[in-house]
């Protein structure tokens, strides 16, 4: 059985941070496909709004991981296992800091600039340039589907551990100290 | 050398001979130098900023240093020529919703009155056509000399309701502002 939790903060920057991704990936699917609008520029602004506060938390995440390593995984587990979820980590970390920032440098790029919630402008990272405006955000798009491969990938592992190896994995996650012992 | 010696003799020359004739002799300023001019504006969607200009627009503009308030502007600005944004929004903003390029094709600014504020500055009375409704313009021109040029500059706010730009469910200020920055630069050539 696992034990040991991450420190708390670990689980609520995890938590808010899953929350926020599902909610700006959520976003970008109903309203990327409508023709333009109010609601689509409303849609668009609350997705780079949650993009660039999630730009903001993974760099926080990725200090506090430095300083604060992951508790001991004292599961019976393959190494080959061990070696695949220790690589989806790293690239879910790449992935939550590239993806904000290239739709950052894509909006740029089409001559938009992003601001915050409406409080002030983010500087613009690029000038307007259609050309990179449209390369950018096809590799906006690609990483986002591999982000969604790989959180379904984490999910399944997790739910996989948690129901079928029963070995308590989620309580690593959990907010209660108690949970999966 | 020479030559401008003899042509500065002969300027000379011919100002003296002007001076007597007529009280002032300033330059006259008249076409605009369209590569050095530019119309920008900023639309606010969701607090956030889209830059755009109207790169086509032609007019006349007569303009005396030594007596700016009888300076005169006539723009005509070609609205197809919006640029902003995506190819969407460009097809967008041209669509019967906002501009209707197909029934109105340009917009046209006539100054009215001219009121020399001093240091370089006037204040420009006018009124702006667009979309078929006319509303009166007041704007600050600053303006200055630049090498052979007289160059101008006006930033004034326009409400793009009052056009009726954006109609439907764009008229919403939330989603895309009212208020409009617009930035104007000429740059004059010598009549």
């Amino acid at each position: 059985m696992s034990s040991a939790r991450y420190n708390l903060f670990s689980v609520v920057i995890h938590w808010v941070m899953a929350l926020l991704i599902l909610i700006a990936w959520s976003i970008a699917i109903v309203v990327g496909d409508m023709p333009l609008s109010p609601l689509r520029i409303v849609g668009f602004s609350w997705h780079k709004w949650l993009g660039i506060t999630v730009l903001f938390l993974v760099i926080i995440r990725l200090l506090w991981r430095a300083t604060h390593p992951a508790p001991k995984l004292d599961l019976k587990m393959p190494i080959w296992q061990e070696k695949v979820m220790a690589l989806t980590h790293v690239a879910l970390y790449l992935l939550m800091f590239a993806i904000p920032l290239v739709g950052w440098l894509m909006s740029s790029a089409k001559g938009y600039t992003v601001n915050y919630f409406g409080l002030f402008d983010l500087p613009d990272l690029v000038g307007k340039d259609k050309a990179l405006g449209h390369q950018l955000k096809e590799v906006h798009e690609l990483l986002a589907n591999v982000l969604v491969a790989l959180v379904g990938l984490h999910v399944l592992a997790a739910l996989k551990h948690q129901f079928i190896d029963k070995d308590g994995l989620l309580g690593r996650m959990s907010f209660s100290r108690n949970a999966g012992k | 050398m020479k030559l401008d010696f003899i042509k500065s003799l002969k300027c000379l020359f011919f100002l003296v001979c002007a001076g007597m004739t007529a009280q002032v002799l300033a330059t006259e300023y008249g076409t605009i130098d369209l590569v050095k001019s530019n119309i920008h504006f900023t639309s606010k969607l969701m607090g956030s900023n889209l830059s755009g200009d109207f790169s086509k627009f032609s007019g006349k503009v007569s303009f005396n240093p030594d007596d700016p308030e009888k300076a005169k502007a006539n723009l005509t600005i070609e609205i197809s020529s919006f640029n902003a944004g995506g190819q969407e929004l460009q097809d967008e903003a041209k669509g019967k919703n906002w501009f209707n390029t197909k029934n109105f094709p340009t917009a046209n600014f006539v100054s009215d009155s001219i009121k020399n504020l001093g240091g370089g500055h006037l204040e420009v009375h006018g009124n702006l056509s667009m979309k078929g409704k006319s509303m009166p313009l007041v704007m600050t021109v600053a303006y200055q000399p630049q090498g052979k040029q007289m160059v101008f500059d006006a930033s004034f706010q326009l409400l793009r309701l009052d056009y009726g730009l954006g109609a439907g469910n764009w008229a919403d200020p939330s989603a895309v502002a009212n208020e409009v920055p617009v930035k104007v630069h000429l740059a004059l050539n010598p009549k």
